[in-house]
């Protein structure tokens, strides 16, 4: 006896195949679409959206993800960034998401992918003109600090306003001896505009600087997109006679790849690893980037975005 | 010659109607509540010219409509009537009250200074000393931090602010050395004209003795137009060369300082001038 499988009824093959367990619907990708042109064509300046209901908290990555969604087609690849680590829990959770709901591929290495979601870092490797920055933000406006009123926050935007800012500036300057904040350096973006740059350094700042790439910022929770563009100037605020420094540890270099070395010709943003011994051991954030050199270093003697790595014994020879 | 500050016709009516709620009120009707439409008519009909180098004075009871004269002036409210211009601004050619919200706070910057009653006013009083000195001049474009540091500094010493203060927030502040750190804010940007709004009310005997002589010699050093509004004769005639006498919302006497307080002409400044002498 034969098995007969019983015919799809009307109803059921007009239904169609399984759906995909979409998040967005195309006409919120197209609403959001709409406002990353915006913020395209005005660049720094913060444009509202309709930000929508996430399976992530409002916080927690939730405007990255929706610029993603709304961007992304099936030829896309995706990488997935959480404080410069593609095995974060954050990042794997919003990758698999992603690729679940709109069936692109994934990858770990920067170069490969043509759309890169990220907290807190920019790859260490160039970024391209084909590829797109999506970074998660989560306090989009860089006035926050000195006026809490939404009002005249906006006026401050419109006419150019930025005199609390440099004073805030001027404060830290004169408590601290330095500019302290360090995350969210504010920016001056195409001239016109001061940008938040929440979750990055200041060490990825200078990567933004006329840049290949776009970068869009979403902010879930604020409910702000906002972007800069290829080729556009992002000039950290600073006074004249105070230069911007990027935040680098002395003498500290990865103990995986030797990046920062006095030996290594490249560096890169170092995190320091906890220990129980109090002998502070750095590596780089950039788990990918250093992954591949140190690959490259064992494999051919030599790394593969600079010259040579000073000897380790952790590099696994 | 232009004056740095030529005022014209100012008025300002709270509430609805407009030019029509004048009738009625001013002093000869002893009310400005106009009795037509209850429109509160603050002031009508203010004219008057500053100089460079020169003080009015504007004189009155709480409620005369002097207050509401500076702050139609320098931009806190709108007026109803009338026309303002600065010799900074286009020569005197331009009347401020056309110039659009955005353009008004920019002559705030380096034009047209306001030092308040109260210094929370115009001061952020989180900020050190040297940071509401810093947030005029940033807005004026400083990008220096020594340059802005010593500016700052040579500020705080003309004002009379001890220079190891400087860094310290303005909270933390008496109300005097308060004062003084506003003074030296308005006067940030080397503004042609200042507005004083009773800049020693509040403030005890000595200490207000002692801020009016800063502010007298930083007038004669610096010869800025300014317009000082007080109800205080005394501060009246230190400040001042020309003053002008305020009730219910009109000037009711205009003329020099000192022919004013000895012989005036009006009843109601009499009133005034016999209360202040005993």
């Amino acid at each position: 006896m034969t098995l007969v499988q019983p015919r799809p009824s009307a109803v059921e093959r007009l239904a169609g195949g399984e759906p995909r367990r979409a998040l967005l619907d195309e006409l919120s990708k197209r609403e959001i679409r709409r406002a990353v042109l915006t913020a395209v064509a005005v660049p720094g300046y913060q444009v509202p959206f309709a930000s929508r209901e996430m399976p992530v908290a409002r916080g927690w990555g939730s405007g990255g993800l929706q610029i993603t969604l709304a961007v992304i087609g099936s030829d896309d690849v995706l990488k997935v960034i959480d404080q410069g680590e593609d095995a974060g829990v954050n990042a794997a959770n919003l990758r698999r998401l992603v690729a679940d709901a709109s069936g692109v591929a994934t990858t770990t290495v920067a170069g490969e992918a043509t759309v890169i979601q990220s907290r807190h870092r920019i790859p260490e490797e160039p970024m391209r003109a084909d590829q797109l920055l999506v970074l998660q933000v989560p306090v989009p406006e860089p006035l926050r600090g000195v006026e809490r009123d939404m009002t005249e926050l906006r006026r401050m935007h419109a006419e150019t306003d930025y005199a609390r800012m440099w004073v805030s500036l001027y404060e830290d300057l004169v408590r601290n001896g330095v500019i302290t904040q360090t995350p969210g350096y504010p920016c001056l973006v195409g001239g016109r505009y001061v940008m938040a740059t929440t979750p990055i350094p200041r060490w990825d700042i200078p990567k933004l600087h006329r840049s290949e790439h776009l970068s869009l910022f979403g902010a879930g929770r604020e409910k702000r997109i906002y972007a800069v563009p290829p080729h556009t100037d992002v000039e950290p605020l600073t006074f004249d006679d105070v230069p911007f420094e990027v935040e680098q540890p002395d003498g500290a270099c990865c103990h995986r790849c030797g990046s920062g070395s006095p030996a290594s010709a490249v560096s890169s943003f170092l995190v320091e690893l906890p220990s129980t011994g109090g002998a502070g051991r750095w590596v780089c954030s950039d788990t990918d980037w250093c992954a591949r050199r140190t690959e490259q270093t064992s494999r051919y003697g030599t790394a593969a975005a600079g010259g040579p790595v000073r000897e380790h014994e952790e590099v696994g020879r | 010659m232009t004056p740095a500050l030529q005022v014209e016709g100012l008025g300002k009516i709270y509430g609805p109607g407009g030019a029509a709620d004048v009738a009625g009120t001013g002093p000869d009707h002893g009310r400005v509540v106009s009795p037509s439409s209850g429109g509160v008519v603050a002031a009508w009909d203010v004219s008057f010219s500053v100089g460079a180098g020169e003080a009015l004075g504007i004189i009155g009871e709480s409620g005369s409509g002097k207050s509401t004269v500076l702050r139609c002036i320098c931009g806190d409210e709108t007026p109803t009537a009338g026309s303002i211009r600065l010799a900074c601004v286009d020569g005197g050619g331009r009347d401020l009250t056309e110039l659009g919200a955005s353009a008004r706070r920019a002559l705030r910057i380096d034009r047209l200074a306001v030092v308040y009653q109260d210094p929370a006013e115009g001061l952020d009083l989180r900020l050190s000393a040297g940071g509401n000195v810093a947030e005029r001049l940033t807005a004026a474009g400083w990008r220096n931090f020594g340059g802005i540091r010593s500016r700052a500094a040579e500020l705080m010493r003309r004002t009379d602010v001890p220079l190891d203060r400087m860094d310290d927030p303005v909270k933390e502040f008496s109300g005097g050395m308060r004062q003084r750190v506003q003074l030296a804010k308005a006067l940030a940007n080397n503004p042609p004209v200042v507005l004083l709004d009773e800049p020693t009310t509040g403030l005890d005997a000595s200490v207000a003795a002692a801020v009016l002589d800063l502010i007298r010699d930083l007038l004669d050093e610096l010869g800025v137009a300014a317009v000082v509004v007080s109800h205080d004769f005394s501060v009246i005639e230190l400040l001042t060369q020309r003053a002008l006498v305020m009730q219910h919302g009109r000037v009711v006497e205009a003329g020099l300082t000192d022919q004013l307080l000895e012989d005036p002409q009006h009843p109601y400044s009499q009133r005034l001038v016999g209360a202040a002498r005993g």
